[in-house]
C-alpha cells in the first residue's frame, strides 16, 4: 500500500492560524476549512487513494500565488496544486498537512491572437475549453487527452498530457509556447512567449511534466492550429495481435503518419461493443482505428494504402468511413472504453506504460500470464502509433485482497514495459501510483541528478512531496558529491 | 591539454580527476558560438560517434553526440527519414568545416525552417545519455516517442551549450520524409505586407511547412508531402493570396530553403556581425524599421518573421535589445572582442538568473564545463 510523508503535527497544530494568515492573502471564501467543503479535494482520478487536505485555497490572481508560496515556504508548510484534479496517477492526491492550492479560479482566456497563431490564457481553462474559444476561425489546440472537457491547461503542462492525436500533433510539451510561473520563494518568473525557442536553459521544457514539483503555473500560451480540411478512418480487424502490430509498423515504415492509430485487444472491443454498438467485428482478435487527416486528395491517397497495407497483414474485417457520421462512430467505442469496461467490472485500474511497438505481440503475451497468475482480467486499449499502452485491469475492491492483487498485477504489467526497453508511463505520469517503481527504470545516479534538479527548484522540498520520487532527501544531502558504482546511494534514508 | 575519451568509464574518470575545466567540443564546428571560453582544457567528444541502434519502424535513431550530423543525415535518408527540424548548417555563416556533430546540434538546440510546423530540436529528443559535473554517467528519457517519465532532462540538455553535462549519446525521433515540395514565391511586397501574408498563409490548412522573406527578392512559402497533396495546396494558397506568384520545383525549392535554413545571404561578409532574433513574428516588421533608423543592416525573415537575421558593421547590442519586446537576440557572428564585451544570449531577470545557475549547479557543482559560457559566472 501507498505510503506518504509523515505528517508534521507541529504544521497541523497551527492550522487555524495558518488559516488566518492565508485569509489575509486571499479574502472572502477563496480559503476553506470546513471538513464537508474539503471533501471534493479528498482525490482526483486516481480514486483508489484518498486524503483530506489541511486546508484549500483558491486564488485568483499571481500575486496571491505569489504571497501564499512564499508565506508557505518561509514556514514549511507543504503545497499541492490542484487543477481540475484528474490526474490518472495521483498527481493532485492532498497531503494531510498540506495546503492544497486550487487554481480553478484562473479561468479566462486572456487573448486570442489568431495572426500570431496562439492563445494566451490562465491555467484554470480546460483543454476544450481552448478549442471552442478558438474554432469560429476553425483553429483548434491539438492535444487532445480523453479528459478534454474537463481537465485544465494547467494540469496539461504539469502532467505533459498527450491523446490520440499526439502521434501526429505532439504532447503537451510540443504546444506550449510559453508560462508564467511562481517559484516556492514567490518569484514570479516568464518562460517563453509568443516567439519560438527562448535561449538560456529550456526551463519551460523543464517544467512541461514536472508534476507540481517545481513550480505553480499561472499563465499559459499555447500554440493553436487550423483544422485540417478532412479526416476519415480505416476500421481493420486482426485475426491475431501480431498481425495488427505489424500492421502497425508497416504504416510508419511507409512513410505515414496518421492523426490518430488505436488498437484495443478482444476483451476491450467485447466489452465496447455491448456497450456502444458501434458495429465493431466480434469475431477479430485485434481491432485497429487508423484516421488520416488533411486535404481531401490526401486522405484518399493515403486511406487506399493503409487499406492495402492491412489487406496484406491479414486483416479480417476492413471499413473506411465513408460520412463524418460514420468516422465519429468508428471513434465512439474507443472513447468509451474506459466506461465500457467499467460496466463488465465493479473495479478497474487503467496503467499507462509505453513499449516499442515491435514488443507488443511480446507485451501481450506476458500480460495474458499474468492475468492467470492474478486471477484477474485485463483488457487493453493501445495508442499503437506511438506504443503507448492502457491495460485495464478488471477486479473488485469489495473482495477482499483484490486491490492489492490488482495493484501487484499493475506493477508487474509496467515491469514487464522497462524490461522490453519501454517507460513507466507514456501520458499519465508517475504521480504516486508510479513513484515505487521508479528505480525498475532509472538508476540512483539518475534518480538523484533528477532529486537535485527538483532542489534547484524547491531547496525544502515542500511542493508536492511524496510524487513521483520514491526517496525523500534533504537537499543538503543531495549536494554532497557520493562514490557512484550502482550501490544504493544512501542506504540510511527512509524509503516510503 | 586535450582529452579524447573513448569511453563513458574513461570520460567520468577524467572529470572526477579534474582539477580545472573543460571546453567540450564535437569537432569544434561551433566553437565561435556563445560567450568565448579560453585557455581551458579540451574535452573532445569526436570518438563517441557510433550508431547505438537505427530502427527506422520505430522512429528511433540512437547515436554517438560525436557523430557527424552529415553522416547520419545520410544514414536516415537511406530510409526515406529525416531529422524534421531541419537541423541548419552554420558553416558558411561560421566559417567551419562541416555541420559539426550531433551532440554540439543539440548542445545549441538549433532548427531550421520546419521549426514553426514540425517543433525545435529539442522537440525531437527522446533521451540521451552523458557524464554530469559530477563525473556521474546518468541516463535521461528513453527510446519510445512517448514518455512522461520523471522531468524532461533530455530538453533541459537542448540549448545548454556543454554547460550541465557532456553527452555521449542521444536518442532522437526522426520522421519519414516528405516524397515532394513546392515553393510558392510571391515578388513586390515590402515588410509589412510579407508579413501579413506568410502570416494567412499559416493560418490556413495548407499545411506550410517554412514562410521566409527577403527583401527585395520575395516571400516563400513551402509545401510538402504527397504529390497529389501539395499540388492542391499550392492552389488553394494562390488562391488565397492573390498576387503574382512564381512555383520553384522540388529541386529548386530544395537550394532555396537550404540557403535560408543556413543563412547563406548574410554569410558573404565575416567583416559583419550577425545576429539571430527570435520575436513575436507580427512585430517583425516595426523592429526592422526601428532598427534601420539607428544602424547599417541586412535582414532576412524566417519562421513568418517570428526569427530576423541581421548583419551590421557595428556593435548594435543596445539598440537591438531594447527594440525587440519581449524577443531574445542571440549575438551569432562577432569577434572575440565584441563577444566577451557584450552578452552574447539575452539577458535574464534576476529570478531566472538565479534559478538557471542553481540548474547548472545541480549538475555541475565545481563548474567544470564550458564556464561562463551561456552567461558570466554560470
Amino acid at each position: 500500500m501507498l505510503t506518504m510523508p509523515k505528517p508534521d503535527l507541529s504544521i497541523l497544530a497551527r492550522q487555524g492560524e495558518i488559516a488566518a494568515a492565508l485569509r489575509e492573502i486571499v479574502p472572502g471564501e477563496g480559503v476553506i476549512d470546513a471538513q464537508t467543503q474539503m471533501r471534493v479535494y479528498e482525490t482526483d482520478g486516481l480514486t483508489a487513494y484518498k486524503q483530506m487536505p489541511m486546508l484549500v485555497v483558491l486564488p485568483e490572481t499571481t500575486t496571491q500565488v505569489s504571497q501564499i508560496l512564499k508565506y508557505a515556504n518561509a514556514n514549511g508548510i507543504k503545497i499541492v496544486p490542484r487543477g481540475a484534479g484528474t490526474s490518472l496517477s495521483g498527481g493532485a492526491l492532498p497531503l494531510e498537512d498540506g495546503i492544497l492550492l486550487g487554481l480553478a479560479k484562473f479561468n479566462r482566456i486572456l487573448e486570442i491572437d489568431f495572426e500570431n497563431r496562439c492563445a494566451v490564457v490562465q491555467p484554470g481553462v480546460t483543454n476544450l475549453g481552448i478549442t471552442k474559444a478558438v474554432e469560429h476561425k476553425g483553429f483548434y489546440y491539438a492535444p487532445d487527452p480523453s479528459s478534454q472537457i474537463a481537465c485544465t491547461i494547467g494540469g496539461n503542462v504539469a502532467e505533459n498530457s498527450g491523446g490520440v492525436h499526439c502521434l501526429k500533433y505532439g504532447l503537451t510539451a510540443n504546444n506550449v509556447l510559453g508560462i508564467e510561473m511562481v517559484l516556492i520563494t514567490g518569484e514570479v518568473i516568464r518562460l517563453g512567449g509568443k516567439h519560438l525557442d527562448s535561449e538560456g536553459y529550456d526551463l519551460l521544457g523543464l517544467m512541461t511534466g514536472s508534476e507540481g514539483l517545481l513550480g505553480v503555473v499561472t499563465e499559459v500560451t499555447v500554440r493553436i492550429l487550423q483544422k485540417p480540411e478532412t479526416a476519415r478512418a480505416v476500421l481493420v480487424g486482426f485475426p491475431t495481435s501480431e498481425d495488427a502490430g505489424q500492421c502497425v509498423a508497416d504504416i510508419i515504415s511507409a512513410g505515414i503518419i496518421p492523426g490518430g492509430m488505436e488498437m484495443m485487444d478482444r476483451p476491450a472491443i467485447q466489452a465496447v461493443e455491448e456497450f456502444v454498438h458501434a458495429d465493431y467485428p466480434l469475431n477479430v482478435e485485434a481491432l485497429l482505428i487508423v484516421e488520416l487527416d488533411g486535404p481531401q486528395v490526401e486522405v484518399d491517397h493515403l486511406i487506399e494504402r493503409v487499406s492495402a497495407i492491412a489487406k496484406k497483414n491479414k486483416s479480417k474485417t476492413l471499413r473506411v468511413s465513408n460520412s463524418e457520421e460514420e468516422r465519429i462512430l468508428f471513434w465512439a467505442g474507443r472513447k468509451a472504453a474506459f466506461p465500457a469496461v467499467g460496466r463488465i467490472s465493479p473495479d478497474y485500474m487503467c496503467m499507462d506504460g509505453t513499449i516499442p511497438r515491435k514488443k507488443l505481440p511480446e507485451v501481450l503475451a506476458g500480460m495474458a500470464k499474468l492475468s492467470k497468475k492474478y486471477d484477474l482480467r485485463v483488457a487493453n486499449v493501445f495508442h499503437a502509433g506511438d506504443g503507448n499502452l492502457h491495460p485495464l485491469i478488471l477486479f473488485d475492491a469489495n473482495e477482499e485482497g483484490e486491490l492489492d492483487r490488482a495493484e501487484k498485477f499493475g506493477a508487474d504489467i509496467l515491469r514487464l514495459c522497462v524490461k522490453v526497453g519501454g517507460v513507466l508511463t507514456g501520458e499519465h505520469g508517475v504521480g504516486v501510483e508510479k513513484r515505487d517503481l521508479m528505480l525498475e527504470m532509472f538508476s540512483q545516479i539518475d534518480l538523484d541528478q533528477q532529486l537535485r534538479l527538483k532542489c534547484a527548484f524547491d531547496a525544502n522540498g515542500l511542493l508536492n512531496p511524496g510524487k513521483v520520487f520514491p526517496t525523500l532527501h534533504s537537499c543538503a544531502e543531495m549536494g554532497r558529491v557520493h562514490v557512484s558504482g550502482g550501490k544504493m546511494a544512501h542506504p540510511d534514508i527512509p524509503r516510503f | 591539454m586535450i582529452y579524447k575519451p573513448t569511453t563513458e568509464t574513461e570520460l567520468a574518470k577524467l572529470v572526477v580527476e579534474a582539477t580545472s575545466p573543460f571546453e567540450i567540443i564535437g569537432t569544434g564546428t561551433k566553437r565561435t558560438l556563445g560567450r568565448p571560453v579560453e585557455n581551458l582544457n579540451v574535452l573532445d567528444l569526436s570518438k563517441f560517434s557510433n550508431v547505438k541502434s537505427y530502427e527506422p519502424e520505430e522512429l528511433i535513431l540512437d547515436v554517438g553526440a560525436g557523430a557527424k550530423l552529415a553522416d547520419v543525415e545520410k544514414l536516415i535518408a537511406a530510409k526515406n527519414q529525416y531529422l524534421a527540424f531541419e537541423p541548419p548548417n552554420y558553416s558558411q555563416l561560421l566559417g567551419s568545416k562541416h555541420s559539426g556533430t550531433v551532440g554540439g546540434l543539440l548542445a545549441c538546440n538549433l532548427s531550421g525552417s520546419r521549426r514553426i510546423k514540425a517543433g525545435a530540436a529539442r522537440d525531437h529528443i527522446l533521451g540521451l545519455s552523458a557524464v554530469s559535473g559530477r563525473g556521474e554517467v546518468f541516463k535521461a528519457g528513453a527510446r519510445v516517442v512517448k514518455n512522461v517519465t520523471g522531468y524532461d532532462v533530455p530538453k533541459l540538455m537542448a540549448g545548454s551549450y556543454g554547460t550541465l553535462a557532456a553527452f555521449t549519446s542521444v536518442i532522437f525521433k526522426v520522421l519519414p520524409r516528405p516524397e515532394t515540395e513546392e515553393t510558392l514565391v510571391l515578388h513586390g511586397f515590402d515588410d509589412a505586407e510579407a508579413v501579413l501574408i506568410m502570416s494567412a498563409a499559416l493560418q490556413s490548412s495548407c499545411e506550410v511547412s517554412g514562410a521566409a522573406y527577403i527583401p527585395n527578392v520575395g516571400t516563400f512559402l513551402r509545401l510538402e508531402g504527397i504529390a497529389p497533396s501539395v499540388a492542391y495546396r499550392r492552389d488553394k494558397l494562390v488562391q488565397l493570396l492573390g498576387g503574382k506568384t512564381a512555383v520553384m520545383n522540388a529541386r529548386d525549392s530544395t537550394v532555396q530553403w537550404r540557403s535560408i535554413r543556413d543563412v547563406l545571404p548574410l554569410s558573404d561578409n565575416d567583416e559583419r556581425m550577425v545576429w539571430r532574433i527570435s520575436v513575436t513574428p507580427s512585430l517583425a516588421p516595426n523592429i526592422i524599421a526601428k532598427l534601420k533608423a539607428q544602424i547599417d543592416l541586412r535582414y532576412l525573415f524566417d519562421w513568418a518573421g517570428g526569427l530576423i537575421w541581421l548583419d551590421t558593421p557595428q556593435d548594435a547590442a543596445q539598440i537591438i535589445r531594447s527594440s525587440i519586446g519581449d524577443g531574445h537576440a542571440t549575438l551569432m557572428r562577432a569577434p572575440d572582442a565584441i563577444r566577451n564585451g557584450v552578452q552574447v544570449f539575452q539577458p535574464q531577470t534576476e529570478a531566472l538568473a538565479a534559478l538557471s545557475a542553481r540548474v547548472k549547479n545541480s549538475f555541475d557543482p565545481s563548474g567544470l564545463f564550458n564556464p561562463g559560457r551561456m552567461y558570466e559566472g554560470v
